[in-house]
């Protein structure tokens, strides 16, 4: 079956994740639309990165069914049932999603620009010479044209964090998964990267879920906020409505408390 | 002859001991390479996902590091050609050496691939990377760099062990000093010598391996 555009190009469907006793994500609906960008907003422990882990395959959901782009995430269909995902039905449906890392992960042993063709020529067998020319487009496009070749010890966080924009745009997702980004970047750092964000949110394309303590930044770019709790929505609608006047206790709550720093 | 040390000895059987010393240093790449293999291998299939084969290995592993090489070597020469397998004491030498010695490189392996950071493994599937891709690009690539001091010292304790190999007639250094020395009834001359040999080697090995250490150990 084919999205059609008007289909989510993610669905969470009643998707509960238990670590151990812990439940984090409590049979959770969600959607995002395609190109929409929405930010999950909550206090720290309450899932909100595990949405974006589950979404990534890196953590198995114990139950329910999360359908990307019109296919489902975690499982296959065999005839009319929905068996667990092979991993090479996983892997398909996976290269529609990319994720930059709180902690930027970029691979030490390659250059900023090996960082970003890796991927393209080893993964969708892009030709070298092609994977080469559009790695530096994109590390221009980041502000990074002049540190093709450096390595990532010899790059501030900020730039790492760019690079790892780059190198998980050079995959072409439809969905992009944004993980703290800023959250382990000195204060200083922290524009340069956002301003690289709020340039991709703007160009609309691609659909973009983002967990971020910037709050102001969230008001900005986001079309959507959810207020994530215990593993559940809390409240969710446009960010001058869940910002400027929220109706949830605990969505007014966690407000209150941020603004007091 | 009655002098305590003999040149002219020393000399006439110097050709023969250094022959001696070629097999040695023969047995020990070979071997070497043997281990550096097998060891990975160890160390990929005590990681695999398997439990049958994660145990199986780890209970092998075990058993060969209980047990003194001498032990196994004899077992491999003289007990195995009973049940029809049959080879020359080089090759028995050299395999029993390297795995034995693989049961060591693959815990350094081990050790070196659980010091790659988790988000590694993470980004390696973000940017859906194959398993294989993911060994062979991300993982080893970041791993074996920080082992190689650790492997260097294994590859100069396999050079001295591999005199062991006397034992079961592989004619390498120490059985050709101890040929030497049956037969002229004069072993101070030749066992010496195998020892300043020894020493020539196995020092400025490990000098190069200290370096490596700190080298390493510097960043």
């Amino acid at each position: 079956m084919q999205a059609s555009s008007t289909d989510p190009i993610v669905r969470f469907e009643n998707v509960t994740k238990s670590f151990g006793e812990l439940t984090v994500l409590r049979q959770l609906d969600f959607d995002v639309a395609p190109a929409e960008k929405v930010t999950i907003v909550g206090p720290s422990g309450s899932g909100k990165t595990t949405i974006l882990r589950v979404l990534m395959t890196l953590e198995k959901p114990n139950d329910g069914v999360i359908w990307v782009n019109g296919e489902p995430l975690w499982h296959q269909k065999s005839g009319d049932k929905l068996v667990p995902a092979s991993e090479k039905h996983l892997r398909k449906v996976r290269g529609n999603i990319g994720m930059v890392f709180q902690h930027f992960n970029l691979f030490p042993h390659m250059t900023a620009l090996r960082n970003v063709t890796e991927a393209p020529i080893h993964v969708l067998k892009v030709p070298k010479g092609d994977a080469e020319q559009r790695a530096v487009e994109l590390l221009q496009k980041v502000g990074l044209a002049d540190k093709l070749g450096h390595y990532p010890s010899q790059l501030s966080g900020g730039q790492k964090q760019r690079v790892a924009i780059a190198r998980a745009l050079a995959m072409r997702p439809k969905v992009m998964l944004f993980d703290e980004v800023t959250s382990a970047l000195d204060p200083e750092l922290v524009g340069e990267v956002l301003n690289v964000i709020r340039e991709l949110a703007d160009e609309g394309e691609m659909a973009m879920l983002l967990v971020t303590h910037e709050m102001g930044f969230a008001r900005e770019v986001s079309d959507r906020v959810v207020f994530f709790d215990k593993g559940r929505v809390v409240e969710e609608g446009p960010p001058e409505q869940i910002f400027g006047n929220p109706q949830n206790d605990r969505t007014k709550a966690f407000f209150n408390a941020i603004l007091r720093h | 002859m009655n002098t305590f040390w003999d040149w002219n000895y020393v000399i006439s059987f110097m050709p023969k001991l250094l022959e001696g010393l070629v097999v040695t240093i023969e047995v020990t790449f070979v071997a070497f390479i043997i281990a550096a293999v097998v060891g990975l291998l160890m160390a990929l299939g005590r990681l695999s996902a398997n439990p049958w084969i994660a145990q199986t290995l780890g209970l092998f592993i075990e058993f060969i590091r209980s047990t003194p090489l001498l032990v196994q070597l004899f077992v491999f020469f003289y007990i195995l050609p009973r049940y029809g397998l049959r080879m020359p004491a080089f090759i028995v030498g050299t395999i029993a050496l390297g795995v034995h010695y693989g049961t060591y490189t693959s815990e350094i392996y081990r050790a070196g691939i659980d010091a790659i950071d988790r988000g590694q493994w993470e980004a390696a599937k973000a940017l859906n990377f194959s398993p294989v891709r993911t060994w062979v690009g991300i993982v080893l690539p970041q791993a074996i760099p920080p082992m190689i001091p650790a492997l260097g010292n294994y590859l100069v304790a396999m050079f001295k062990e591999s005199a062991q190999l006397s034992a079961i007639t592989v004619v390498e250094l120490t059985l050709t000093a101890r040929t030497i020395g049956t037969q002229s009834f004069r072993f101070l001359e030749p066992f010496t010598m195998a020892g300043v040999l020894y020493f020539l080697i196995s020092y400025p090995s490990s000098l190069v391996v200290q370096r490596l250490e700190k080298r390493y150990a510097g960043k």
